[in-house]
């Protein structure tokens, strides 16, 4: 595969990206892009999570931490400090980069299914405080979370600078996710994930790569959370609720996690879903649950895994 | 001589099964020395021990002068001890000069680069190149290492510790389940390499350890049976009664 020096990335998925790039910018010129934004916060929230599952091999089960308590503390700023857009967003993606550091160097130290206990464990944690504080609005949330000038000069209020402001940051969070998994430090975490003794032997500290990627995921699904508060203007217990975590689990596996692809195409799947399925109420999660086990019986390697075996290239 | 890797009174006991007791090892620096005994003797739990994948019930090891009894693994790696496994380790989904080039990266630190293009690694591949060839493996240099052949897996496992240029070497069984055109090329190998370096080896054939080895080491049942060369070891009795009278003729 031949791979640009500059950009490190192979032509095929320049060539995917460049295409993405103009169907995502002309959009909104065509229909009311609020779908769309949602879709490219969860594409960014499940490439964070693909991140830690696909490449580091790490199953974490509580995501929604990251993801919703950036989302409160972005509200938060928006709403109650004032911030503009780009300061709220970026306290958001702070505090879950800290929150990923703490339970991250917690949660490291145990394998499998126990690190996956001890995510969702600190999860229910978030969730809970998410509930009782005084400054999160209880069952309410934070809601009307006004949309500021960003940088104080373009408007969120509209809604193309709005669109532009969050397709700007999806689209760089995800081309940034890309680098990291294509650096010599994802390279090492291939290494870990395919045979973490021989890495030890080959004189790896592999916690501290662990440690590194659980941040660099935790910041990532933050910064989705914080954009997505800004966008509906609104931080609610849904953001930080284990299902969420529960969701962004099944958008990279019916994707294909450790693709670069899978988890946006898993993300814009499972936000049609719930779209096109509200109607039904509460049935959207049996159908979820019924699409989540067809999928996994049917393609393992999920739809982009599957696609990349056929066409015999990495996707 | 000075010595090496020294173990004084190195003890493993699993839920009351002493895999390796009380052993006593001594490896001279610049030797190659062999620990040969039969299947279960405790080699591979000993190397475990030596390179603390395992933590020691009892006992003390010293590298080089310090004590690393207390080191993590990975720490000892970075002293310049670095093991092979008994069961073939490579990382299978890379390729095998993405393979000799993770060794090679970590000797140098950028591993932590993130931000950094992997087209940066490419800075490597003269040198990755020159291991892979050492080894016998220029043909195969963009294959999967998931695609070779047992043999070559271990051939591909000795390059990339090779690029680390540890000081001393622990192979274990490094010629297992390879064919006799191989077992003499990695011979040859094992002895270029061992010109100013310390190998402490596990090996089954017998005519490798004749060879390659100045010093035997012979465990059964986790205990020490028979130490010196070749000619002294082969002509013990209780030798000839454990190991070859076992099967290893
Ligand atoms: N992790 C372990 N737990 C319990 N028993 C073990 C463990 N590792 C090795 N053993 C036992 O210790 C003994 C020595 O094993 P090993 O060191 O692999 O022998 P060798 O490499 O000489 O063939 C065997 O009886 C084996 O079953
Ligand atoms: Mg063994």
């Amino acid at each position: 595969m031949m791979v640009s020096e500059a950009t490190g990335m192979s032509k095929l998925h320049m060539a995917i990206f460049a295409v993405l790039l103009a169907f995502l910018v002309a959009l909104p010129f065509f229909v009311y892009p609020v779908f769309a934004m949602k879709v490219m916060c969860f594409a960014l929230f499940a490439a964070a999570f693909n991140l830690l599952l696909g490449f580091g091999g790490l199953l974490s089960f509580g995501h929604a931490a990251y993801f919703g308590g950036a989302s409160y503390v972005a509200a938060h700023a928006a709403k109650v400090w004032g911030l503009t857009p780009e300061l709220a967003v970026l306290c958001g993606t702070a505090a879950a980069a800290v929150l990923g550091l703490v339970i991250g160097s917690l949660a490291i130290r145990r394998q499998g299914i126990y690190f996956a206990m001890v995510t969702l464990a600190f999860a229910q944690m978030i969730y809970f405080l998410a509930l009782q504080l005084p400054f999160t609005g209880g069952e309410d949330g934070l809601q009307s979370v006004p949309r500021g000038r960003l940088f104080g000069i373009f408007s969120l209020q509209d809604s193309l600078p709005l669109y532009f402001f969050v397709l700007a940051v999806t689209l760089g969070g995800i081309l940034f996710l890309y680098r990291v998994v294509h650096s010599p430090f994802g390279q090492v975490l291939k290494a870990i994930r395919e045979n973490e003794p021989r890495a030890i032997s080959l004189g790896y500290d592999v916690n501290r790569y662990k440690l590194m990627v659980f941040v660099l995921s935790a910041t990532f699904a933050g910064l989705a959370g914080a954009v997505k508060s800004q966008v509906f203007q609104l931080a609610s217990l849904t953001d930080v609720h284990w299902s969420m975590s529960g969701e962004v689990v099944l958008m990279a596996l019916l994707g294909g996690m450790g693709t670069i692809f899978g988890p946006l195409v898993g993300a814009a799947i499972v936000v049609s879903m719930q779209n096109y399925f509200a109607t039904f109420g509460a049935w959207v999660t049996v159908m979820q649950g019924v699409i989540f086990v067809l999928g996994v019986l049917l393609f393992r390697e999920g739809l982009i895994g599957v696609l990349s075996r056929w066409l015999k290239r990495p996707l | 001589m000075s010595v090496m890797l020294e173990a004084r009174g190195l003890t493993k006991e699993f839920k009351g099964f002493v895999a390796v007791n009380r052993v006593d090892l001594r490896v001279e620096k610049g030797s190659i020395h062999a620990l040969i005994g039969p299947n279960g003797a405790g080699k591979t739990t000993c190397f475990n021990l030596l390179t603390k994948f395992l933590q020691p019930t009892s006992g003390t090891i010293t590298y080089d002068g310090r004590d690393i009894t207390r080191l993590a693994p990975a720490e000892i790696a970075r002293l310049g001890l670095v093991r092979s496994f008994q069961i073939s380790a490579v990382f299978p989904e890379l390729s095998v000069l993405q393979n000799v080039r993770v060794a090679l990266q970590r000797k140098r630190g950028e591993s932590y680069d993130f931000w950094r293009s992997e087209a940066f690694l490419r800075r490597y591949d003269d040198e990755a190149r020159h291991h892979i060839n050492e080894v016998g493996l220029s043909d195969f240099t963009d294959h999967r290492a998931a695609e070779l052949s047992y043999g070559r897996k271990r051939a591909l496992e000795i390059a990339a510790t090779l690029a680390l240029d540890p000081d001393m070497l622990l192979l274990d069984e490094p010629m297992a389940g390879m064919a006799q055109a191989d077992v003499e090329r990695i011979s040859a190998l094992i002895r270029r390499v061992a010109v100013n370096r310390t190998i402490l080896m596990v090996e089954h054939n017998l005519s490798v350890v004749a060879n390659l080895s100045d010093r035997i080491t012979v465990l059964a049942r986790g205990e020490i049976l028979a130490e010196g060369d070749y000619a002294t070891v082969s002509k013990n009795p209780d030798v000839i009664d454990a190991y070859i009278g076992a099967g290893h003729a």
